[in-house]
């Protein structure tokens, strides 16, 4: 193997000609070789700017205020994840095909929406009513502003599936519309309504006489007497997402300050982070820290072994979404006496300018329909039947969650404990339902950046002047950041 | 003449195919990938806009960027090394690591047992042992079992929040990369290592040479081929160490970013960020420092050839 083998030389006139022979060779093959170049990611361009052809649509008429082609077939893309896709499958297509029987429904469903469908996307082939949500979600800023997404606004203000004289957008709870609009225009359907709170554990509470606290002063008093029981009185969701505990700090400086505050914030204003109300909701959950309040170790665990902990009667206060009770529950299941109920976050002082009963909702899970699709009429007719009352009801009785449609939880027996305080929360709330959009308008503003900051914080690494200068600096960076398309919000 | 002619287009017939494949799935993505990295594509739109070379003065400035450099330099240099280290040592003991028992030279009792266990790692997949390890490096009551071990033998002191403490992170990834590791390299020399005539250890153990000196003196060099390649091979995987990152830390390369790896960075901004772009840059500076690191250990480590016959 190591040995050279000697060359003889060859004579030159031959040797040149074999050099000659060997170029011709290799430019015959590099030839049809660079043909299948064209087969290239980055040779889409041309194609997409040729077929710039007419949705097909029908006639409008009363039975079709959208004007959908009767015809055509929809392509349905569902994220399987929590809520599954079965509210798909058995409700909402059979409302579709019980008005519309001849149209076909494609369905789909995928665990990574992103992988399945951004090759579709950049092809110009994509299909025409998408769940885009999960892990794989694809970036809704960036789909908007790649002009992607088509606009919603023919459905919002088509007539309702249920009432012709009511519009879609009058049946659903102030906020849904805005939560999905971006540069004014909406683009993004959210269907589900989250309310965040504080979930603690009512079994716990009962059994030991512990009030539920409604100032900060009674919440670090029933915190001493719950520690002194050996149970951990908070948790967080670990060292995967300290941003939970962001939540109850903005929404107690909210109740303190008012919701100005979080239009500051969301608007990339200098110094919003700094303001006094939100320093002084800092320097309360670094109290929890620095008595020892969190359970031991929670600072490297992951988020569902903390939540399943937090379930398992390990500690008592946990901060989420109504998603907790679905999420958790098979450690729910567990143990039969296990009851939770949400509570809103405490007031920090009676100067507080909102009420107790204020919680921050929104609407999540969003559905689109792309620009591109071959049918996004259809897309937005499949969008007008879920929002109906039998959907949305439905909906709500299947997966354990709210909807955004006004009054679609009336009337439906909620027997999830979990879910009932939340909608009796909402209902106790009236108007006083606040919500920031920073997290969905800039994903990175709010993870890594203000999650890594609030984890520091939680672990008190950080003094809360210290936290104010992280947050700033996050928000300095995204402000200055030319390539990122901004929001803004009045109000 | 004729000969000549139809030997060449026998040739080009039969190299076609295969080359063309390659043209297709391997060259053409990385001149692909060169262009894409000129642009500012999303990932998501059908056309592309030429940018020159911004990504590559966002990449310059880029601090989470040499926060990744740096800990795929360090993975780098130490798994190779103590990757390499542990594997000889084992294939020495397993091969001619026993006492003499009469003359003759073998392994360590169990050796045959060793071999078998050493390579299971190399059967996990590596997502298995990302989680696997994850658990290990949890808190005690979620499951730890690292902290629990300490716990119970007595050394509470040492108990950490392992995942929690960003100067850990790169450290406990160079320990799982290496455990993940090992075994390949210890099956690897066992093998050079059989292919050493006998003899020369016998007659280095009549010349009353230690175990360690025959190691170094007899073993290492009749295996450094073996070593070299080896070496190569797994600081290309240092480079790499996408999968183990993010299944153990997450997509951000964990608190505060300190366990981020290139790998993980251009899976970041390609999929989190939809920034083809930029992330195609990071890709071609990873092209760039692996086939320079390939380079410079082949170089480096290139030894004069010793016959063995």
């Amino acid at each position: 193997m190591s040995s050279s083998i000697e060359r003889t030389p060859a004579a030159a006139g031959t040797d040149r000609r074999a050099f000659l022979q060997r170029l011709a060779i290799t430019g015959v093959a590099l030839g049809p070789g660079g043909a299948f170049l064209a087969s290239c990611a980055t040779g889409g361009g041309d194609d997409a700017d040729d077929e710039a052809s007419e949705a097909p649509s029908g006639d409008v008429s009363d039975d079709n205020p959208l004007g959908i082609p009767t015809d055509q077939p929809i392509e349905v893309y569902i994220f399987d994840g929590g809520f599954g896709d079965e509210y798909a499958t058995e409700l909402h297509q059979p409302i579709f095909n019980e008005k519309w029987p001849d149209i076909q429904i494609d369905h789909h469903a995928a665990v990574d929406i992103g992988a399945e469908l951004q090759a579709r996307f950049v092809a110009g082939d994509p299909p025409d009513f998408i769940n885009n949500s999960g892990d794989g979600q694809m970036d809704p800023g960036q789909l908007v502003s790649d002009g992607l997404l088509a606009d919603l606004t023919p459905l919002f203000d088509a007539p309702s599936w249920d009432d012709p004289n009511v519009t879609v957008r009058d049946t659903l709870l102030p906020g849904t519309v805005e939560s999905g609009t971006r540069d004014g225009k909406p683009y993004v359907l959210n269907y589900a309504f989250t309310v965040f709170g504080l979930w603690f554990n009512q079994t716990l509470m009962d059994e030991n006489g512990w009030p539920v606290p409604t100032t900060w002063q009674e919440m670090m008093d029933v915190c001493a007497d719950i520690a002194a029981t050996g149970i951990a009185p908070w948790v967080y969701q670990g060292v995967t997402a300290p941003r939970y505990m962001n939540w109850p700090l903005l929404s107690m400086a909210t109740k303190l300050a008012g919701p100005e505050i979080l239009v500051a914030i969301d608007n990339l204003e200098p110094g919003a982070w700094g303001h006094e109300a939100v320093m002084e909701s800092a320097a309360a959950i670094r109290s929890l820290a620095e008595n020892g309040y969190f359970l031991p170790g929670v600072e490297g665990m992951e988020f569902r072994d903390a939540q399943g902990l937090w379930a398992r009667g390990q500690a008592v206060f946990c901060p989420s979404g109504s998603w907790l009770e679905n999420e958790e529950a098979d450690a729910i299941a567990e143990n039969p006496t296990f009851q939770l109920a949400m509570m809103p976050d405490p007031l920090l002082s009676p100067d507080s300018v909102m009420p107790l009963e204020t919680v921050r909702a929104t609407a999540g899970e969003p559905y689109v329909v792309p620009a591109d699709a071959k049918n996004p009429l259809g897309g937005m007719e499949y969008m007008r039947a879920m929002l109906s009352m039998e959907g949305a009801r439905g909906f709500t009785e299947r997966v354990t969650s709210l909807t955004s449609v006004a009054g679609s939880s009336e009337g439906v027996q909620i027997e999830a404990p979990g879910l009932a305080s939340a909608q009796a929360a909402l209902q106790a709330a009236g108007d006083n339902v606040v919500n920031w959009f920073y997290p969905s308008w800039y994903g990175t503003m709010e993870n890594p950046g203000i999650d890594q900051a609030t984890g520091a914080l939680l672990r008190a690494e950080l003094t809360v002047d210290q936290w104010v200068e992280q947050c700033e600096a996050v928000a300095t960076e995204i402000r200055e950041d030319d390539s990122i398309v901004k929001q803004n919000r009045e109000g | 003449m004729n000969m000549r002619h139809g030997r060449y287009l026998f040739i080009l017939t039969f190299l076609l195919p295969p080359v063309g494949i390659y043209a297709i799935y391997m060259l053409s993505p990385y001149v692909q990938a060169i262009y894409i990295s000129m642009t500012d594509w999303s990932g998501l739109t059908a056309a592309q806009t030429f940018i020159g070379f911004d990504n590559y003065v966002e990449m310059w400035n880029d601090d989470q960027l040499h926060k990744a450099l740096w800990n795929n330099l360090i993975l780098v240099l130490v798994v190779p090394v103590l990757t390499l280290l542990l594997g000889l040592f084992f294939a020495s003991m397993l091969n001619v690591g026993g006492r003499s028992r009469g003359g003759a030279v073998t392994g360590v009792r169990g050796s045959s047992i060793y071999k078998v266990v050493y390579f299971f790692p190399q059967v996990l997949s590596v997502a298995i042992i990302g989680i696997v390890f994850k658990y290990v490096f949890a808190p005690e009551n979620a499951g730890g079992i690292l902290n629990r071990v300490l716990g119970a033998v007595g050394l509470d002191g040492l108990q950490r929040l392992w995942l929690a403490e960003p100067d850990y992170l790169i450290w406990i990834i160079v320990l799982v990369m290496t455990w993940s590791f090992v075994g390949f390299y210890v099956v690897l020399f066992s093998a050079a290592m059989q292919a050493i005539p006998r003899d020369i250890y016998e007659a280095a153990l009549l010349d009353g040479s230690s175990r360690l000196t025959t190691f170094r003196k007899v073993t290492v060099p009749l295996v450094w081929d073996t070593v070299q390649v080896g070496w190569v091979y797994m600081a290309i995987q240092a480079m790499d160490g996408f999968a183990t990152v993010h299944i153990m830390l997450g997509i951000n390369g964990g608190v505060q970013g300190a366990g981020d790896v290139l790998g993980v960075a251009m899976y970041r901004e390609a999929f989190a960020e939809a920034d083809f772009g930029y992330a195609a840059a990071i890709g071609v500076l990873m092209l760039v420092l692996t086939m320079v690191a390939a380079i410079l250990f082949m170089r480096g480590l290139r030894r004069e050839r010793v016959e063995l016959a």
